[in-house]
């Protein structure tokens, strides 16, 4: 993928921002991507969001023969009633955790490194979000009708049963699609405003300005904005916990050996995060070369993003631990043998190892510090990651409902090829987003980044920071 | 910085948002008056191939719902008498009249007068009219005053919320087996709800099982 920004090489940093980066810099190359001309636009992108496109005609076309022919397309039935749309429906959501985390928790903690990926993490969220929301309303049997989980003043009688956290699942969600993309928004205005002054053609003008809101710049127009994130942030730093917390209770809830668990909600965040920061590498790192955006997503980024994968991936790892204790210590005969099933069964059992492999064994070259400055390497295991945290959720909701209390109605679960066709089309719909995304609209917060850079060529070398140079020159690292 | 719209921008800007506000609101409103009105037909007389009036039968004449309606009691459908059940006094009454001609053509023909659905249940309800009718639920509760009803309608909406005001609160409106086929049984002013109460004790209704989903979603 060649660079479109037609800047020459430069050599990689371990700094938040190059130091040579200026107002007029940090404007240019983020936003020159987004106003170059339809007819410019690089043939790779084309290639990308072709493909993208025809996996979204997949989607659509599963859509379709779903609402036509029924849920029966699908390989659920007893005793595996939630398959593949309940596999992926959390897959999804999960990822978009790592977004929410950087944009809103990382702003919190005020950490100067979420700054230039928290745009595109926030939008993968975003996506991720429409991605997972999509999954439980398809797999109702009748998506027509799936306002009536909601509480509304219907012609039945009923409202929804507020015991179950099925329910809670369609608040948790759509508070967290409103406040991403509210924040979202919020966060692209005075990007907007840029844009609109940079714009040389009319419709860009118009275009631009409608999204802008009247930004004028002012004080107090930075003020209020300044106010309105903070807010916004503090409102979503808790969604980073309770989304998948929510979702953990589907499971934990229930009363089957293997769900009823209380490390459920604390370990499903956790995996929520690990994977989601594997999708930012994953999203990040062609990114960066595609745009020339390397001056600006720097090693810094990738490293510390992989510390957080590192981090998470153990505490998963830790969980995985606990469930296989805590089967053994309750001393539940069931407990134990879906522990046995689960770990040595000869139908899946291959799912936990390439599991384990995938989130325990993969994830252990990211303690070396030349593993996560080398690019390739991180993207390959965040590829690995983001499997792996697909297969634990397999193995959560099949292996465990495949065998449960009595042998009588154990039965097995064969996944359909439109089961294959809709997740391999969810990623159509996510990735055409994210290509149009990336696109139309800063894929780096320029205005968070003309902060830092300000904050930066001030007070950028402190002594932690000189400290850190010494250190990595030493190892012969990009400092 | 260059401006691309006027100041009154703003104006409309503000005005857009209140204005989605009132139409949410407009909307869900509309949306819930029409799911409880138009879309039912409560009391839009149905057209009939045959100008019946149960008014004439059941309330001038006094016919029994059970002459015509000869399953009630003990099935789930209240059947649609056949043309045979007309013509057991037709062949006697008023043989010829230009009102009983499809009757006649029916009869002569042996093809069954098509009759147009007044209710119609959604298919995933399981409703069993004998089980009401041997329950104490009288006709006039659900299907009103037939005795007055020249052509008939649905009298009631017939939607889940309306099943659900009885099956959560059977005693309110059970009345003694001898009263169920009175269209004109007026429940009394006062102690209803003790007398239900016995009642529902006395006929067995099972009050835990009747707001269950399976009661009728079987």
């Amino acid at each position: 993928m060649a660079s479109i920004s037609g800047k020459p090489p430069f050599k990689e940093t371990n700094r938040v921002i190059v130091k040579s980066e200026t107002f007029a810099s940090i404007d240019d190359s983020v936003n020159k991507p987004i106003e170059t001309a339809p007819f410019k636009t690089p043939l790779w992108w084309w290639i990308g969001f072709f493909m993208a496109a025809s996996l979204l005609g997949v989607y659509l076309v599963t859509i379709t023969m779903l609402i036509t022919k029924g849920i029966g397309i699908f390989g659920n039935n007893q005793p595996v009633a939630w398959g593949f749309p309940i596999i992926n429906f959390v897959w999804w959501i999960g990822i978009g955790h790592a977004g929410t985390l950087i944009s809103a928790a990382l702003l919190l903690f005020r950490q100067p490194w979420r700054t230039s990926i928290n745009r595109a993490a926030e939008a993968m969220t975003i996506f991720a979000v429409v991605c997972a929301g999509l999954y439980p309303i398809l797999h109702l049997g009748r998506p027509w009708v799936f306002y009536w989980l909601a509480p509304y003043p219907n012609t039945f009688g009923l409202f929804p049963q507020f015991r179950s956290p099925l329910d809670w699942d369609l608040f948790a969600i759509s508070t967290y699609a409103s406040v991403s993309i509210l924040f979202w928004y919020i966060g692209l205005v005075p990007d907007f405003a840029t844009l609109r002054d940079r714009a040389r053609n009319t419709f860009m003008q118009w275009f631009y300005s409608l999204l802008s809101l009247g930004w004028n710049g002012s004080a107090k127009a930075w003020q209020r904005y300044m106010r309105a994130y903070l807010i916004l942030a503090a409102l979503s730093f808790p969604l980073v916990l309770s989304v998948h917390s929510t979702i953990a209770m589907d499971f934990a809830v229930g009363q089957l050996p293997g769900w009823n668990n209380t490390i459920m909600p604390p370990y499903f965040v956790a995996g929520a995060v690990f994977a989601g920061f594997a999708m930012v590498n994953i999203l990040a790192i062609p990114l960066r070369k595609a745009f020339g955006l390397e001056r600006l997503i720097t090693y810094r980024h990738i490293d510390n993003s992989s510390k957080l994968m590192l981090a998470t991936g153990m505490i998963v790892v830790y969980g995985y631990a606990v469930e296989l204790f805590m089967a053994w210590y309750s001393g539940v005969e069931f407990e134990r043998y879906m522990a046995f099933n689960r770990v040595l069964g000869t139908d899946h059992g291959w799912a936990f190892a390439l599991l384990i492999f995938c989130n325990l064994i993969a994830i252990q070259p990211l303690w070396s510090k030349r593993v996560r400055q080398n690019m390739t390497m991180v993207f390959i295991i965040s590829i690995i990651v983001s499997i792996g945290m697909w297969l634990e959720r397999y193995v959560i909701v099949v292996v465990t409902l495949t065998k449960d209390f009595l042998p009588g109605s154990w039965g097995d679960y064969v996944a359909t090829f439109w089961d294959y066709s809709m997740y391999l089309g969810s990623f159509g719909l996510f990735f055409t987003l994210w290509f149009l995304f990336i696109r139309l609209l800063p894929s780096i917060a320029t205005s968070e980044m003309k902060e830092l850079q300000h904050h930066d060529s001030h007070h950028g070398s402190d002594y932690y920071e000189e400290q850190r140079a010494e250190e990595f020159s030493k190892k012969g690292l990009p400092v | 910085m260059p401006n691309y719209f006027p100041p009154n921008a703003n104006a409309f800007a503000k005005w857009l948002i209140w204005g989605g506000v009132i139409f949410t609101a407009l909307l869900a409103t509309s949306l819930t008056v029409f799911a409880r009105t138009s879309n039912n037909k409560v009391r839009v007389p149905i057209e009939q191939p045959v100008a019946f009036s149960h008014a004439l039968h059941n309330g001038q004449l006094g016919l029994d719902c059970r002459y015509c309606h000869t399953s009630v009691e003990v099935a789930a459908a209240a059947n649609i008498p056949p043309t045979e059940t007309c013509m057991t006094c037709h062949s006697q009454i008023r043989v010829g009249s230009p009102q009983l001609a499809a009757v006649q053509a029916s009869w002569d023909s042996g093809e069954p007068i098509v009759w147009n659905k007044v209710h119609d249940l959604a298919d995933f309800v399981y409703f069993n009219h004998s089980a009401h009718i041997n329950k104490g639920i009288g006709c006039s509760s659900c299907h009103g005053r037939i005795d007055q009803m020249a052509a008939i309608w649905k009298n009631k909406p017939m939607t889940m919320g309306w099943c659900l005001e009885c099956h959560r609160n059977p005693a309110a409106f059970v009345r003694p087996k001898s009263e169920v086929f009175n269209m004109a049984y007026v429940p009394p002013a006062e102690g209803q709800l003790e007398l239900g109460e016995q009642l529902v004790e006395a006929y067995h209704i099972n009050e835990e099982k009747l707001p269950q989903c399976s009661t009728c979603h079987r």
